[in-house]
């Protein structure tokens, strides 16, 4: 009995358990030891040693710097802030129409078709982009033809096509939770507000809107986060002028083999971002963080 | 209380031939109602009779596809629902989650340009009306249906509708308290004089609260009046057996009169007997009385009295429910007080049924629509 009882209370544990030694192992030990290794010197040659080398961020971000990796991290906190905000204006009217103007026996094939981009090789869609928007691609040429583009107009290597393919490739991670969240809505809120001497304008702001806030949390959340760290759509669509902080960490990482370097960027990406969506959801005024899930 | 609309110049609401239709099925038919100022009206019925339909296309939720609808006396047939002056009160309550109790009742006043000290004040002053001063700064779901239900009335209540339309909105409370929310409902609506139209599939709900009801089945009002005529003399025999039990016999009508089917007269007070075939009688349970055959009165049986023998017998304490077969092979059924006077029957035992000539009435043969009008003489009767 008493054997019984204690296995029955000692499962959360036990799953419990299981959660903190994957948050350990797989969270954990990786971010101390690449904090660690950001404080390391030394070259590719000789190898690195931890020196608590704190100066090297000074050294990356102060006003010195050899490479402006203060402008590269700018610059992605705005691409992918750019991104970002695109694909609410785009992704929010989607998910509407989804939730509330869709025939239901139309809802699952049309989500299917949302989340389909994403079974198509990330790396692969944006390089197809690449080509669609390239020099030689259709869209250039049909514009050339047509005498409505100059021979030196182009389109990859501006920010406007880096950001527009971060939006791109993370617009289902906007429309997927501002669908579930709009989808959960019970219709006769909205009656009531129509009842309640709402236009259907002011009815939206009122109710749909902030019932929805969860939802663009989740998508604003998923979205910034993947697009400020994104190295690939810079590297594809981009040119010298989009260089991201992305970009930097996986070329110091991969091309300079400057462990300590990419780790340090890393370290200033990660704190970016945790700073901003933590003076974010501030801002955006939660007062119960059962909005938030 | 008016029990006629059409007493007073103006109906607070009033539809006319309103008809709608959801594909190949009709949903309302060339409905007519008229509803006075300050009335409890209950529309009835059960599901799929129309009667959410009516009420949806009072709101403007739904449009009819013919017919008129008209507020104090303007046309709002075709108006949005935010520019009608009619509130709702729904049935799952619909109150905005992501607002405080206070600002859920004031939100109508907000919209309609009310500052939001003056929408505080009024929405303070009607969550008293309803018990639930002191709640204001609680979100919606920190409160239990009964409370959700006491914010969704002064939501609508707070906004001074013309009428307030009322969806089966004791249809998510449990028993007990339903039945003290009916006491209240009709004191809140007594205080503040607001037309009441309020939908439900519940008798005892439509009976207790309401000045007048009207019984709807297939997209069409059965009956319509003050609950105890609609419920004494039905005009229909879909509402005789929809508001509460109700034996129907068949009537043979020759020269002589009306007979059940073993030649008993039956008399019917106020009414001639009906001439053609089809036509019913209809008694209710509590209005029979029984006596065994032995001990029959020594009159000759006279009208409205026939022998019937008991089949079934459940004792439930007050009452006696007692199932019966006439010779005919009719069922009938009978609930006999337990005042401890009269000798129980017995299972098998032949009895005499009687009642009385003002506790009975005639049924018209299939479905015939009847109007107000036409009842309420007999009613007077």
């Amino acid at each position: 009995m008493r054997l019984r009882r204690w296995r029955r209370m000692s499962v959360p544990y036990a799953l419990a358990l299981l959660g903190s030694a994957w948050m350990i192992v797989l969270f954990l030990i990786p971010l101390i030891s690449q904090l660690s290794v950001s404080l390391m010197t030394g070259d590719p040659e000789q190898g690195y040693n931890l020196t608590w080398n704190f100066g090297i961020y000074a050294e990356l971000f102060g006003p010195g710097a050899a490479v402006p990796y203060a402008l590269f991290l700018g610059r992605a906190l705005l691409f992918g802030g750019a991104a970002t905000l695109i694909t609410i204006l785009v992704g929010y009217p989607v998910a509407y129409f989804l939730a509330f103007r869709v025939p239901r026996r139309w809802k699952t094939p049309l989500l299917s078709l949302v989340v389909m981009s994403l079974l198509v090789s990330f790396i692969i869609r944006t390089y197809m982009w690449g080509f669609i928007l390239g020099g030689h691609g259709p869209i250039l040429t049909w514009l050339r033809a047509l005498h409505l583009a100059g021979p030196d107009f182009h389109i990859l290597d501006t920010a406007g096509a880096v950001i527009g393919g971060l939006a791109y490739n993370s617009f289902p991670y906007m429309v997927l939770p501002i669908y579930a969240v709009l989808e959960r809505i019970d219709p006769r809120t909205f009656e009531a507000a129509a009842d309640l001497y709402a236009s259907p304008r002011v009815g939206f702001f009122r109710t749909t809107l902030p019932l929805s806030r969860a939802g663009i949390f989740s998508g604003i959340l998923l979205v910034f986060i993947d697009s400020v760290g994104d190295p690939v759509n810079s590297q594809l669509l981009g040119g010298k002028t989009t260089y991201m902080i992305g970009q930097a960490i996986q070329d110091s990482y991969l091309i300079q083999q400057q462990y300590n370097v990419a780790s340090a960027l890393s370290a200033v990406l990660m704190l970016a971002l945790g700073v901003i969506l933590f003076a974010y959801a501030r801002f955006f005024g939660t007062e119960n963080i059962e909005d938030l899930v | 209380m008016t029990t006629s609309a059409r007493d007073t110049a103006e109906a607070a609401v009033s539809l006319s031939g309103v008809s709608r239709r959801f594909s190949d099925t009709v949903a309302v038919e060339n409905l007519d109602l008229d509803l006075a100022p300050g009335e409890f009206f209950a529309l009835l019925g059960p599901s799929g009779c129309g009667k959410t339909t009516t009420l949806r296309m009072v709101g403007g939720f739904e449009l009819p596809d013919s017919g008129r609808i008209r507020l104090g006396g303007q046309d709002v047939t075709n108006l949005p629902p935010h520019k009608r002056d009619v509130n709702t009160v729904f049935q799952s309550y619909a109150l905005f989650p992501h607002l405080n109790i206070l600002d859920n009742v004031g939100f109508g006043l907000r919209r309609s340009g009310v500052s939001k000290a003056e929408a505080d004040r009024r929405s303070n002053e009607y969550l008293d009306l309803v018990g639930l001063s002191g709640f204001g700064r609680r979100r919606p779901t920190q409160l239990s249906g009964g409370q959700q239900q006491r914010v969704a009335l002064a939501r609508a209540l707070v906004n001074h509708p013309k009428v307030l339309l009322l969806d089966e909105p004791m249809g998510a409370l449990d028993a007990k308290i339903r039945k003290s929310m009916q006491l209240e409902l009709k004191r809140i609506q007594r205080e503040v004089g607001i037309t009441f139209l309020y939908v439900t599939h519940d008798q005892d709900e439509a009976m207790s609260m309401a000045d007048r009801l009207a019984v709807m089945n297939m997209g069409r009002i059965e009956d319509m009046g003050e609950p105890h005529r609609v419920y004494d003399r039905p005009a229909t025999e879909f509402t005789a057996q929809f508001l509460g039990a109700c034996n129907v016999l068949p009537l043979l009508a020759d020269a002589s009169g009306a007979h059940l089917p073993d030649g008993s007269a039956v008399v019917v007070d106020g009414r001639a007997a009906p001439a053609g075939a089809g036509w019913k009688i209809g008694i209710r349970p509590e209005k029979l009385h029984l006596q065994p055959v032995g001990e029959a009165s020594p009159a000759p049986a006279a009208a409205n009295s026939t022998t019937a023998t008991v089949t079934e017998i459940s004792y439930l304490g007050a009452s006696t429910d007692v199932v019966l077969a006439t010779p005919w092979g009719s069922v009938v059924q009978a609930y006999v007080q337990n005042t401890g006077a009269e000798r129980p029957v017995a299972r098998g035992d032949e009895v005499r049924l009687s009642w009385h000539s003002s506790q009975c009435f005639y049924l018209p043969p299939g479905e015939v629509h009847t109007g107000d009008d036409e009842t309420e003489t007999e009613a007077a009767a």
